[in-house]
């Protein structure tokens, strides 16, 4: 058991140098993505402090605390362009081309290989800024810090780290079937927009489906709250769960999809 | 008699090639509906940001009523539809790839064939901005609302200009192609001012007074927020718009031909 993860692991790392090199060529995108993320910091701040005019608040998040949750979209956002972008667009391309035989055949997990075989290093710029964002919060408001809501912090976030992989890669998986999904993904990505704010913001109808449809609240909201140490033992309990039930069936319909694979020429 | 035949046809062809053009363009979009609707969907955020505005205080702290909010979203969210513009990606695909070479054999500005290609994309987009339309007004009918005759013709002719320029100040950044692979990039960055600028995630009067009088230096709130506002009703000074529209089409539209120019002496495509 051991040994194998650890022998997962070394592949991983063996995959994303590779990736990372061959990315790096690009050095004119690198300014470029810089630019980008700075810009956008800036302008989700603004927007943000126009919802804190002087006398109003977000659904009851102060500014600092709202900060959190700004931090956790960016940090997953990044992890969105490093991990998931690059990976899962390539199914699409696999299928297209036929190309997934090949990685079906190889004495790897199949799902792993297509989740995690490239890293691209343009998401860094905007996991750094989101986590500098998460601590600037923490620092300017006068909460103090436990380590218990700390570590349960970190549980949720990787919760919402799961859910957010999850759905992208039920997505990918219909590729099987409908070739181009591409645009799917781009529906998936303006969505999670959303989650930039509180998700106690939203009006009543919105805020339903933002818990029990698409789970954004669980993406940055729950994340927060379980930093800021005001998350109830539900909410933990059903993120847990949520997470893990997202994970399975996002198992299983891969392989349920793949029985449904007829290569490119057959 | 031929001498006319000959005037007449210089003057009909433009209109021939473009209805051509046109017709080719629509019937290969709609082999794409369904990537279409797709498409159409991603543009939901002004309809997430009209979430969070009704609920707001600062909205209320502002003195924009809740119907006022909800016709202005509603209003960006179909502008933003009928002016999306992709020529950035697509001319780096068909520059990378050596596609360019045939469009430029042809004895008429490639400008056009993108152009045409996003008015027919628009025209296939109509019938699902109705059905979204529809939804809405059923899920909330307080906010139906019908811009007059006047109103309306206003908000068509400024949908289209705010595309003409969006689409030709996307068009100059794509003549970087000619000198750099990867142009694209550029694109996420002028993205970034469209939306925090635009008044597409906020109305323009929830900004501090020094932060609009910036944005109305720009472009940008002429390409959303100016067509949205006529088709909600509010009031806007109509002749300022256009001409702020006229002036900044211009501008890029001679930017973009100089930059043509210089661009075809560097080009090299693919396998020259």
């Amino acid at each position: 058991m051991f040994k194998t993860l650890l022998s997962t692991l070394n592949i991983i790392r063996s995959f994303w140098s590779t990736g990372l090199a061959s990315e790096l060529e690009y050095k004119f995108n690198f300014y470029f993505e810089i630019i980008a993320v700075i810009g956008n910091l800036i302008g989700s701040l603004f927007v943000l402090s126009l919802f804190y005019s002087p006398g109003a608040t977000l659904g009851g998040w102060t500014w600092s605390n709202a900060l959190i949750v700004l931090g956790i979209h960016t940090f997953l956002d990044g992890i969105t362009i490093s991990i998931l972008q690059p990976n899962l667009s390539r199914i699409v391309r696999h299928v297209q081309l036929g190309t997934l035989d090949f990685v079906l055949l190889k004495p790897i997990d199949a799902q792993l290989w297509v989740s995690l075989r490239m890293f691209s290093p343009w998401g860094i710029p905007s996991m750094i800024t989101g986590f500098l964002l998460i601590i600037y919060s923490l620092i300017s408001s006068t909460y103090a810090l436990r380590v218990s809501t700390l570590i349960v912090g970190i549980l949720m976030l990787t919760c919402s780290f799961l859910i957010l992989y999850s759905l992208w890669f039920l997505i990918a998986s219909t590729s099987i079937w409908f070739v181009k999904v591409w645009n799917a993904t781009e529906v998936l990505r303006s969505l999670l927009v959303a989650g930039r704010y509180p998700v106690s913001a939203y009006s009543a109808p919105l805020r339903t489906i933002f818990t029990f449809v698409l789970p954004v609240a669980f993406l940055t909201t729950v994340p927060a709250e379980a930093i800021l140490g005001t998350s109830t033992g539900i909410m933990i309990l059903s993120s847990v769960s949520i997470s893990i039930v997202f994970f399975v069936i996002s198992r299983y319909f891969w392989r349920y999809a793949l029985r449904f694979y007829t290569s490119a020429s057959s | 008699m031929i001498y006319f035949k000959k005037v007449l046809k210089k003057i009909i062809s433009p209109y021939r090639i473009a209805g051509s053009l046109f017709s080719s363009q629509y019937a290969l979009m709609l082999e794409y509906r369904a990537e279409i609707v797709l498409w159409a969907i991603s543009g939901v955020l002004p309809l997430i940001m009209l979430g969070l505005w009704t609920g707001a205080e600062a909205r209320v702290l502002a003195g924009i009523t809740k119907e006022d909010i909800t016709r202005y979203f509603i209003s960006a969210f179909i502008v933003r539809q009928f002016t999306a513009v992709w020529v950035m990606v697509s001319f780096e695909e068909d520059h990378i790839e050596g596609k360019l070479s045939p469009f430029i054999l042809q004895p008429i500005y490639p400008f056009w064939r993108y152009f045409f290609s996003h008015v027919a994309e628009q025209f296939t987009r109509i019938p699902f901005v109705l059905v979204i339309m529809i939804f809405l007004f059923i899920g909330f009918p307080q906010t139906f609302f019908i811009p007059s005759n006047k109103e309306l013709i206003a908000a068509i002719i400024a949908i289209f200009s705010a595309f003409c320029v969006r689409f030709i100040l996307h068009w100059t950044f794509a003549m970087v192609n000619f000198w750099t692979e990867r142009a694209s990039a550029i694109e996420r960055v002028l993205m970034i001012p469209y939306l925090f600028l635009s008044g597409l995630v906020a109305p323009i009067e929830t900004f501090p007074e020094s932060v609009r009088a910036f944005a109305l230096l720009t472009p940008y709130p002429y390409l959303l927020s100016f067509p949205a506002k006529i088709l909600s009703g509010a009031n806007v000074n109509l002749l300022q718009g256009f001409l702020c529209l006229f002036l900044w089409g211009s501008l890029f539209m001679f930017i973009s031909f100089y930059a043509w120019r210089n661009g075809l002496k560097q080009y090299s495509s693919m396998g020259a």
